[in-house]
């Protein structure tokens, strides 16, 4: 690797963006701050709605960190050439998103303190405590992986490591989908689609996420992706969002399906103010249709539209993600099935939540964590895809 | 239905257990060498809640609650609420009904299995708990909880009851004030009810009170269908 | 300036291995008597009896003397009832010292309960 050149971001730039990347993760610090010293309160968070704005973020982020590592598996698992020169960078990114969703996660605990409890107390009855698990297994092996394609010697087993990855990440989002899909309780979630969901989703939201730093460090370093690569990785994003509106359908198709699920389904989809209006045209409208015109559409599909609709996909993603998870939980418990219900402690009525600054300052720092540590790591480590002359394989 | 979910959540539980063996047996074999020595499980306690008692409008074994367990009485969506009455109609007939909410105090608590951190737990004698000590503040549980029942300290909290603990940052509910129940005493909203629908008593002694009550009259358990043997029974409804 | 620095640096050592003999400052002790097991070993392991008694209680409901309540009636100051009011209360002058954090009374009430319930009956 280390004959060819590498390309770096111009200096002056580079300090400014990571001083803006600072900035950001200052203000998500000040957020933490705060919510210590004054609790939940200042958040729009409350006992109805008990997961909030930092979980969306959070949730994009590990899902993401999962999905981006497509790319690097469809290199190292089934050998194509011009993924296995991605395979770094998207190793980098999937470990930069794992920790900026991990930190939001934890920072939004009730007591961030005892983090270390967690880590001495295991359930292993919950899906949680194995997602902690998880996570830091695919830490530890995206790190073994990243060495082997970045280490001469290693390369050997860089096969190897890349299919450990490719299986792990396989689990890790199912574990991601199987915590929402084990809380039987609640109308949104204890469906077993819920974990091939967010696994399809996770190959759309990781390959747009992917395509929008790779095309922004090309930028920044003046160069151009070859039109033939950009070609094949476009219609395999359009593949994967196809994908993934379909199992979006196919969960809300099932759940029209059974009758005690209609008040919900009619919920989110129809009458539920704010969440139809985010499903359909933040996640329907922005995050599918109109990205996947401007994928296939004759005549467009270059490099600007393919940048456009992953930027429409990262924009759908989180309308889904607020839909699924604020919109899910808003929806009242069904305790009395065939009555109607009122008390103090809103039952039978749809939750309010008005999310508030210090969350979306929170999730912005998370982001920022993950910018950072891209930002920072493409600089000093040689993680730029290097392509030969394209050869198709 | 009720069986299958049972069937499967042990299931689940013996697979996790299982996983759990291969993956840290250090873990395990400590918690089996420091396992409770009572475990024998004796006693459990429940109640019995008639609705045809309970008085619309009456909210006494809510303040009674409130007063016992230091909570501002505040319904905020922010505000705990350990225990809050319901107001229920009949959607087909009109028929109306009232009742007290509050943690169902199940058998097999779906808070307890999603807790990361094992801090929600059930005690021998079936009284379902946060150990407020080892919670971290997830919120899962309340994710988790088909009843709603519990509440996140969301603020600072100062002065509160000596005898019943409680701080921002982790997640509380009722906990059939164990405080009392330890010093041989019943729960506050049990004994401030003035028309007597709440029956507190152990469900595992056949010559309780309560006991002999549930044998004879109808009762049912709310979300029955998730197959929870809640310790907290209705009837009347 | 070396001599300074030096000079004061030692001055700071002194001071600070002359304080640490002279234990701890002087503490509120509250009612007084017998405490639960002999003050030496008391100094040194009250942390663990605590944390011990913490999950017989809360886990097993075993309610010894040993509970934190307990500390608290005898601790508590009789001038205002508390073990953490001021700098020199019992469960704060020392731990300040120390320079040891507990959290423990966010949750727990630093009251002696008589005092703290004649007061809630009191409004
Ligand atoms: C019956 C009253 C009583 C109870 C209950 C009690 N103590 Fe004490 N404790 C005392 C007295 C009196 C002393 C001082 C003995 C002395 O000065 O020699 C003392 C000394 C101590 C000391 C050492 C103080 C020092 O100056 O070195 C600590 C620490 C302590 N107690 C902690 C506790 C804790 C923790 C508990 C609860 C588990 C507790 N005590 C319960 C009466 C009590
Ligand atoms: C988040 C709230 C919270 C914090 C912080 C907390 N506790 Fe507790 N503690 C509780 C609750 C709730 C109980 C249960 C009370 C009961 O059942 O009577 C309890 C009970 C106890 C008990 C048994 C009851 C008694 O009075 O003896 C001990 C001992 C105890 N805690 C020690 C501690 C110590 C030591 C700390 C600090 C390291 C601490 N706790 C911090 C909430 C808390
Ligand atoms: C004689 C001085 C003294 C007094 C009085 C005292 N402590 Fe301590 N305490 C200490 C010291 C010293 C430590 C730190 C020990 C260590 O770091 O190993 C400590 C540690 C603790 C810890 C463990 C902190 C941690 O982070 O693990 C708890 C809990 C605690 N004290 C509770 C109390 C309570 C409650 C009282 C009042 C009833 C009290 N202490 C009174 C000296 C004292």
């Amino acid at each position: 690797m280390s004959d060819h050149p590498t390309m770096y971001i111009k200096n002056r730039l580079y300090w400014v963006l990571l001083a803006a990347g600072a900035l950001v993760m200052l203000f998500g610090f000040y957020a933490v701050h705060m919510m210590e010293h004054q609790g939940h309160i200042i958040t729009g968070m409350n006992n109805q709605i008990v997961w909030g704005i930092p979980h969306v973020f959070a949730i994009f982020m590990i899902v993401s960190a999962s999905g981006v590592l497509n790319v690097a598996s469809i290199g190292s698992v089934f050998g194509k050439i011009i993924y296995k020169a991605r395979a770094p960078l998207a190793s980098l990114l999937s470990i930069a998103m794992l920790a900026g969703g991990l930190t939001v996660l934890m920072l939004d605990l009730g007591r961030p303190d005892r983090i270390i409890v967690a880590a001495t107390n295991f359930n292993p009855t919950s899906l949680f405590a194995w997602n902690v698990v998880l996570y830091s297994g695919m830490f530890s092996l995206v790190i073994v992986y990243l060495w082997t394609m970045m280490e001469q010697r290693m390369n050997p087993y860089s096969k190897t490591a890349g299919i450990a990855v490719f299986a792990w990440r396989f689990i890790l989002t199912t574990g991601t989908g199987l915590i929402f899909a084990f809380l039987p309780a609640r109308q949104a979630y204890g469906s077993a689609m819920l974990p091939p969901m967010f696994i399809v989703l996770s190959f759309a939201w990781g390959l747009a996420v992917f395509h929008v730093v790779q095309t922004s460090i090309y930028a920044w370093n003046e160069k151009w992706l070859d039109p033939a690569i950009l070609q094949r990785k476009k219609n395999l994003l359009g593949i994967f969002v196809i994908g993934s509106l379909y199992m979006v359908a196919t969960y809300h198709l099932t759940n029209l399906y059974f009758s005690h699920q209609i008040g919900f389904e009619r919920f989110i989809l129809k009458d539920g103010g704010v969440y139809p209006s985010l499903f359909w045209w933040g996640y329907v409208l922005l995050g599918n249709v109109i990205p996947l015109f401007l994928i296939y559409m004759p005549g467009l599909g270059k490099s600007k539209c393919v940048m456009a609709a992953s930027m429409m996909i990262i924009i759908g993603a989180f309308s889904l993600l607020y839909v699924f998870i604020i919109g899910g939980q808003a929806y009242p418990l069904n305790i009395f099935p065939g009555y109607e219900v009122s008390s103090t402690f809103g039952d039978g009525k749809i939750a309010q939540y008005q999310p508030s600054l210090y969350e979306f300052l929170l999730g912005f720092g998370g982001l920022a964590v993950a910018f950072m540590i891209t930002t920072v790591s493409v600089r000093v480590l040689n993680f730029m895809p290097q392509d030969k002359p394209y050869i198709a394989d | 239905m009720s069986d299958i979910n049972l069937q499967r959540r042990n299931f689940l539980k013996t697979a996790a257990g299982a996983a759990m063996v291969s993956v840290a047996p250090g873990m395990l074999l400590f918690d089996v060498a420091h396992g409770n020595p009572n475990a024998v499980g004796k006693v459990r306690w429940g109640m019995l809640i008639d609705a045809e008692s309970c008085k619309p409008g009456c909210n006494d074994c809510v303040s009674a609650c409130n007063k016992e367990n230091g909570l501002s009485g505040g319904t905020a969506p922010t505000d705990s609420q350990w225990i809050r009455k319901i107001e229920i109609k009949d959607v087909s007939t009109g028929r109306e009904v009232s009742l007290p909410m509050m943690c169902q105090h199940c058998e097999h608590p779906p808070c307890v299995d999603v807790c990361p951190t094992g801090a929600s737990f059930k005690r021998v004698d079936g009284i379902v708990l946060v150990d407020k000590h080892r919670c971290i503040g997830c919120r899962y549980c309340m994710m988790a909880c088909p009843y709603k029942a519990r509440s996140f300290v969301h603020e600072p909290l100062s002065d509160q009851n000596p005898d019943v603990p409680r701080g921002k940052g982790t997640v509380e509910s009722c906990t059939l004030c164990v405080h009392r129940i330890d010093q041989g005493g019943q729960p506050a909203c049990a004994e401030a009810c003035t028309n007597k629908a709440i029956l507190f008593g152990d469900l595992n002694d056949p010559n309780s009170e309560i006991s002999k009550k549930i044998h004879e009259v109808a009762s049912i358990q709310l979300r029955a269908d998730l197959g929870l043997n809640t310790g907290i029974r209705f009837q009347g409804l | 300036m070396k001599i300074l620095v030096s000079l004061l640096l030692s001055l700071c050592l002194s001071v600070t291995s002359w304080a640490g003999e002279s234990a701890v400052p002087k503490l509120d002790m509250g009612k007084g008597g017998q405490c639960v097991k002999d003050t030496q070993w008391m100094r040194k392991n009250h942390m663990h009896m605590l944390k011990h008694q913490r999950d017989e209680t809360v886990r097993k409901g075993i309610r010894g003397e040993n509970s934190l309540k307990n500390c608290i009636e005898c601790h508590a100051s009789l001038k205002d009832d508390s073990v953490i009011a001021r700098e020199d209360s019992f469960c704060v002058g020392c731990h300040r010292y120390e320079a040891v954090k507990i959290d423990c009374f966010e949750c727990h009430s630093g009251k002696r309960k008589s005092a703290w319930l004649q007061q809630r009956n009191a409004k």
